[in-house]
């Protein structure tokens, strides 16, 4: 009787141990065969990154292309911010970058030492608008030079109420909001407002969300921010947008709020700016490279207005379809 | 009467040190409840067989998760099958073989100084290694690796534990029969250790399936409409999605990053199962 017993449970430890083995000898398996299936060589890849304004547009036009193609050719698309995006394309590891500014001289540099020729191509317009509550009663525009007086570095500190923006506005403390230092968006702002990239100062909410700028803007009564107009578009109801004058009436007289019609005649100057894709021409000789930017030029117009973008003057997208042929 | 007074005073204590640990109990639970509630009300009733079987898109309504999800079992399964066998080796090793010398010092207080390191960091060596120093890509076996190095540590110091844990007097009872430390290990000390080895690995899995900063690190794709074929292919993952759908201005995508994270909870909830069934499928035959 005993014997039979542990007869029987000697049986259920093989079974066991054989059970054990068999697992570890598919899990080996499943890594050989894994590794040995036909490789990324058979699929035809375009590769994309960068930019994360950028990537709304790149993604609608990479999702029309596919079904267009019938999935014959497949496009990928990071975010890795437009920094970050420069440095993978001009290392030859991507085909395109999204950029929500132009290639600055250390990557020219860094592409020239990796012999990446590249062409920049504008996509789109994007509107960097100026945001305050919706309970804000005393704002009726901003002049650029008020801006600088709210953002620039000195300000820290300084500039901490309504009334020490503008004599005559409410003694009211002001808290402001803006994108954090990876965005592109903040690289422009700072370049137009404070005249000098990255110069800003230093006690502001940054986030790289900006639904995150858009939550603080809009439970704080006192609260002033900046981010791309997409963001306003969809957040209208919580939102007051605050018109801007640049004084100097060649391009518009007085203050202007940005719309599709200010942002693409630029007289909503200088809060509205260009991004632009970057295609190296290596990448072009592949035909799908190609056949994935002039897609993206024909359709750049209905696309970037479909997710909140301003579309550019027909004839600036035939004119990067000529720097393609 | 004073004792009485005494008794009554050390009651008091008691109770109120009572209900404060169950308010230290309740404060979890109440923020995890308040966490579950807010994001169920924004996401349950946007999953559908629609959304799981979709790729992204620019529309809302039509954007689906099929790709991440995809992608998240594949790298989980991957990193799974190489920490296991590289995490319990070394813990075996260290615990079972290695003397006590000032090399396993040095190896012990690295490991556990590894654990702490960000994860962030574990990215950018996957980065160095994997994408550029050996040219795997931005593909699921970097992905796989790089989570690999996370996790590793956490694996190691779980497997000593759980070896720590089997007494030294089985060990000696094999030793005395004759036995040697593979022996040993194999036949008595490993499957008495196997229910916590693999808590620990599943813990570990656990964490590195919400993980988003590393795999960003590496270059994880965020828009990819097709599904991986090869371990060379590129790939997208749950966290990156639902990150991707969070920072946009339409309200749909905040429903669907809810709905998102919702299957991920599910993933997980789905693995922290398994790791109580395969517990106590080999833990109860150890007797003692």
């Amino acid at each position: 009787m005993k014997e039979k017993r542990e007869l029987k449970s000697s049986k259920k430890r093989e079974i066991k141990k054989s059970l054990f083995l068999g697992i570890i000898i598919q899990v080996i398996a499943f890594i050989i065969f894994a590794s040995t299936s036909p490789a990324e060589a058979a699929r035809k890849l375009v590769k994309v990154d960068g930019s994360s304004t950028v990537f709304p547009i790149t993604e609608a036009v990479a999702e029309e292309f596919q079904i267009d193609t019938r999935g014959k050719v497949m496009v990928t698309v990071g975010v890795s911010g437009t920094g970050g995006g420069f440095k993978k394309f001009c290392r030859g590891e991507v085909d395109i970058t999204n950029a929500s500014r132009e290639i600055k001289g250390t990557e020219k540099n860094l592409c020239k030492k990796n012999k990446i020729d590249y062409i920049e191509l504008e996509v789109a317009y994007d509107g960097l608008a100026v945001m305050v509550n919706n309970k804000n009663t005393w704002v009726d525009y901003l002049t650029t030079k008020e801006l600088k007086k709210i953002w620039e570095p000195k300000a820290k500190n300084k500039v901490v109420k309504w009334s020490d923006v503008r004599e005559g506005w409410p003694s009211k403390p002001l808290t402001i909001f803006g994108p954090g230092t990876d965005s592109g968006t903040f690289d422009y702002f700072t370049l137009v407002i404070n005249g000098k990239e990255g110069a800003i100062r230093s006690d502001f909410t940054a986030s790289e969300n900006d639904n995150v700028l858009v939550q603080g803007i809009s439970t704080d009564p006192g609260s002033l921010g900046y981010f791309g107009l997409a963001y306003y578009e969809y957040n209208k109801d919580k939102l007051k947008i605050v018109p801007i004058d640049d004084g100097n009436d060649k391009n518009g007289k007085g203050a202007i709020i940005p719309t599709q019609k200010t942002v693409n005649n630029n007289t909503y100057a200088p809060l509205s700016r260009p991004i632009f894709i970057y295609v190296s021409k290596q990448a072009l000789k592949k035909p799908e490279v190609t056949q994935f930017v002039k897609f993206y030029l024909n359709n750049a117009a209905v696309l970037s207005e479909e997710v909140g973008y301003i579309a550019l003057p027909l004839e600036k997208y035939k004119e990067g379809l000529n720097l393609i042929k | 009467m004073n004792i009485k007074k005494l008794i009554a005073r050390n009651k008091r204590t008691n109770n109120i040190f009572k209900w404060t640990a169950l308010g230290s109990t309740l404060v979890g639970l109440v923020v995890l409840a308040v966490l579950l509630i807010d994001i169920a009300s924004d996401g349950l009733l946007r999953i559908d067989m629609d959304f799981l079987r979709n790729f992204p898109s620019r529309k809302p309504e039509r954007a689906g998760i099929l790709s991440a999800l995809v992608g998240t079992l594949y790298i989980m399964t991957l990193t799974a099958a190489i920490s296991f066998p590289l995490g319990v080796g070394a813990g075996i090793y260290l615990e079972e073989y290695a003397g006590k010398g000032r090399l396993t010092k040095i190896i012990e207080i690295n490991i556990t100084n590894l654990a702490g390191v960000p994860s962030i960091i574990y990215g950018l060596l996957g980065l160095g290694i994997f994408v550029r120093g050996l040219s795997l890509d931005r593909s699921l076996i970097t992905g796989a690796l790089t989570l690999t190095l996370l996790i590793l540590p956490i694996i190691i110091t779980a497997t000593r534990e759980a070896l720590r844990a089997v007494p030294f007097s089985i060990r000696e009872a094999s030793y005395a029969l004759g036995a040697t430390v593979w022996q040993t290990t194999w036949r008595q000390v490993l499957p008495a250790a196997l229910p916590g080895i693999l808590t620990g690995m599943i813990l570990a899995l656990s964490r590195a399936i919400g993980e988003t900063a590393p795999l960003i690190a590496i270059g994880a794709l965020t828009y990819i409409a097709f599904l991986p074929e090869s371990l060379l292919d590129p790939f997208t993952v749950m966290p990156i999605q639902v990150f991707n759908w969070v920072s946009r201005p339409q309200s749909g995508f905040a429903t669907n990053a809810a709905a998102a994270i919702i299957v991920l909870l599910f993933m997980v909830l789905a693995m922290n199962t398994l790791a109580v069934i395969l517990r106590q499928w080999f833990g109860r035959k150890v007797k003692w």
